[in-house]
């Protein structure tokens, strides 16, 4: 996606920054006020000192379990969305049925279900494969593979990648609800123009209709994001030792009540709120583009 | 599908043939019984009230509405045929929009070499070459580099004719094409779908600009209510129109 390289753009006026500072809201003073006394704990009392660097080390995979599974979701949503635009009766139910029913069940129940009864079955399933294969296969190669299957055991696929798919899963509908509502509010005339000039329907989406759209929901994505970061607190139920599953331990380890969630709340703000300024970053040069 | 849509193929020198078309959106009857054939080399001016059925006889030709019934072949392909593959039929009919729908995250150059290199699969150079050439033709070659929000709705029209043009078309079909645009930029369009007239392009005009009927057109089609109801050629309908309706609405529009 190109920049238009010749719209005039108004030159940003030179403001003192006195009165800069008249644009900053009287809420953004008090969170930072917050943040600043929870950092003043954090360095003067040990007991805050200890919650933090215990908890600080679930940060990187609260963050690292997001990103994997946003961008699962995103291409399960794109994907799905396509399907919710499509013609193609078996492509539009199957992606319907998809986004209706994952978007029914809470996304804890969901996370739950697909870490204790879809994983469970998918291993069955391989190891039934591995199974056939070992009964109807002479070829070396092929053997090998079929006794990984049959070994696997449920244990051997990790909470955490079980958290991710589920994650991912839920959130594939969310997004794909986003991208149907994107290439829906592309003027119908940008498809029937590229039709017209012989182009197929997947070379209209992928030249046309997408690029468009992408454009569009970039800050309902951002969104999104950020909620999935916050929604990934739910994987500590599955024992995933990310932030809020920190949180617990650390409270059972030191009976430390409130500077432990104290911590743990302090560290998901700044990072929801640093993406949202990002993301609010992010709209004002779109619109601006626009 | 009716039986008429899988008869013999009619050879001849008409470009477009349309049989018996009939098109209907819920209950309202959009087409009643169109049948019309366009030579090749031939403008033909089509014109009525709104609502007439005009804009969607026109997009039955390349078949972005899909007719009820009739046929309906162009350049020997039955476009109204199940198997028939549409864009290829689409390559060869070009179309330019009452609104431009100009691809607005694209170039002026981007619009009109994108479908060459992705339908025509010519190299990007060969393209562009293509494409200045047309941007040359239609006089707006300095805004090759420029996006469509940073022009005149003019200058979209004249893109989105070049865009059309640059897929080398037997056919092309002008759907109001100066509907939307402001008077003094009306003429520039119309200067050049008359140039495009006089090399011998194949045209079907839907407009209400009776001077580029005059002008222009070889036949010029009286659309009323989904029926043909006049067909006659400039010279004849402005002097005496035969149907009381075609004279009744002359009047409403010439002053």
């Amino acid at each position: 996606m190109a920049i238009p390289r010749e719209i005039e753009r108004p030159q940003p006026k030179l403001v003192p920054w006195t009165r800069k500072l008249e644009d900053v809201p009287w809420w953004g003073l008090i969170i930072l006020l917050a943040f600043l006394f929870i950092i003043y704990l954090i360095y003067t009392s040990a007991t805050y000192q200890d919650a933090f660097l215990f908890l600080v080390v679930g940060v990187k995979l609260t963050i690292l379990v997001t990103l994997i599974s946003f961008t699962i979701s995103l291409i399960l949503g794109l994907i799905a969305g396509l399907g919710r635009v499509s013609k193609n009766i078996i492509f539009y139910t199957g992606a319907s049925v998809y986004v209706e029913v994952v978007r029914g069940i809470p996304l804890l129940v969901e996370l739950i279900y697909f870490a204790y009864v879809v994983t469970p079955l998918c291993v069955q399933l391989m190891n039934s494969l591995g199974a056939f294969m070992l009964q109807n296969t002479a070829i070396q190669p092929l053997m090998g593979l079929a006794h990984t299957f049959t070994n696997l055991h449920i244990q051997d696929v990790d909470v955490t990648v079980r958290a991710i798919a589920g994650l991912a899963f839920g959130y594939g509908a969310y997004e794909a609800e986003v991208f149907r509502a994107g290439i829906q509010s592309i003027e119908r005339g940008q498809m029937e123009a590229a039709r017209s000039l012989g182009m197929s329907y997947f070379q209209a989406m992928r030249y046309i209709i997408l690029p468009q759209a992408i454009r569009r929901v970039l800050p309902p994505l951002g969104n999104d994001f950020i909620a999935m970061l916050k929604d990934s607190s739910l994987i500590s139920v599955l024992a995933v030792r990310e932030l809020t599953h920190l949180g617990k331990l650390n409270r059972a380890r030191t009976f430390r009540t409130f500077e432990t969630w104290n911590t743990v709340t302090f560290l998901y703000l700044i990072m929801t709120l640093s993406l949202s300024l990002l993301v609010k970053f992010m709209e004002r040069r779109m619109a601006f583009e626009e | 599908m009716k039986s008429s849509m899988t008869g013999p193929l009619p050879m001849d020198d008409d470009i477009i043939i349309i049989e018996h078309l009939y098109k209907g959106f819920g209950k309202v009857e959009a087409l009643v019984d169109v049948s019309l054939r366009v030579k090749r080399g031939e403008v033909c001016f089509i014109f009525g009230p709104s609502g007439g059925g005009k804009s969607t006889l026109l997009r039955c030709i390349n078949h972005l509405e899909t007719a009820d019934s009739g046929r309906i072949i162009v350049d020997g392909i039955p476009v109204t045929h199940a198997k028939t593959n549409i864009d290829l039929v689409r390559a060869e009919v070009g179309m330019v929009f009452q609104l431009f729908n100009l691809f607005p995250h694209l170039t002026v150059l981007g619009n009109v070499t994108l479908a060459q290199e992705k339908v025509r699969k010519r190299q990007k150079e060969e393209a562009e070459r293509v494409a200045m050439e047309l941007l040359e033709r239609v006089g707006i070659p300095e805004k090759a580099d420029a996006y469509p929000a940073q022009l005149s709705g003019g200058q979209k029209q004249r893109v989105a004719i070049a865009r059309a043009l640059a897929m080398n078309p037997k056919i092309m079909l002008f759907d109001e094409p100066t509907s939307a645009l402001d008077a003094e930029m009306i003429k520039e369009v119309l200067d050049v779908m008359l140039d495009l007239a006089k090399e011998g392009m194949t045209m079907v005009v839907v407009s209400h600009e009776m001077g580029f009927a005059k002008a222009a057109a070889d036949r010029m089609i009286f659309l009323d209510a989904g029926r043909i109801m006049e067909e006659a050629t400039p010279g004849e309908l402005f002097k005496n129109p035969k149907e009381e309706r075609t004279k009744q609405f002359l009047s409403q529009i010439l002053y």
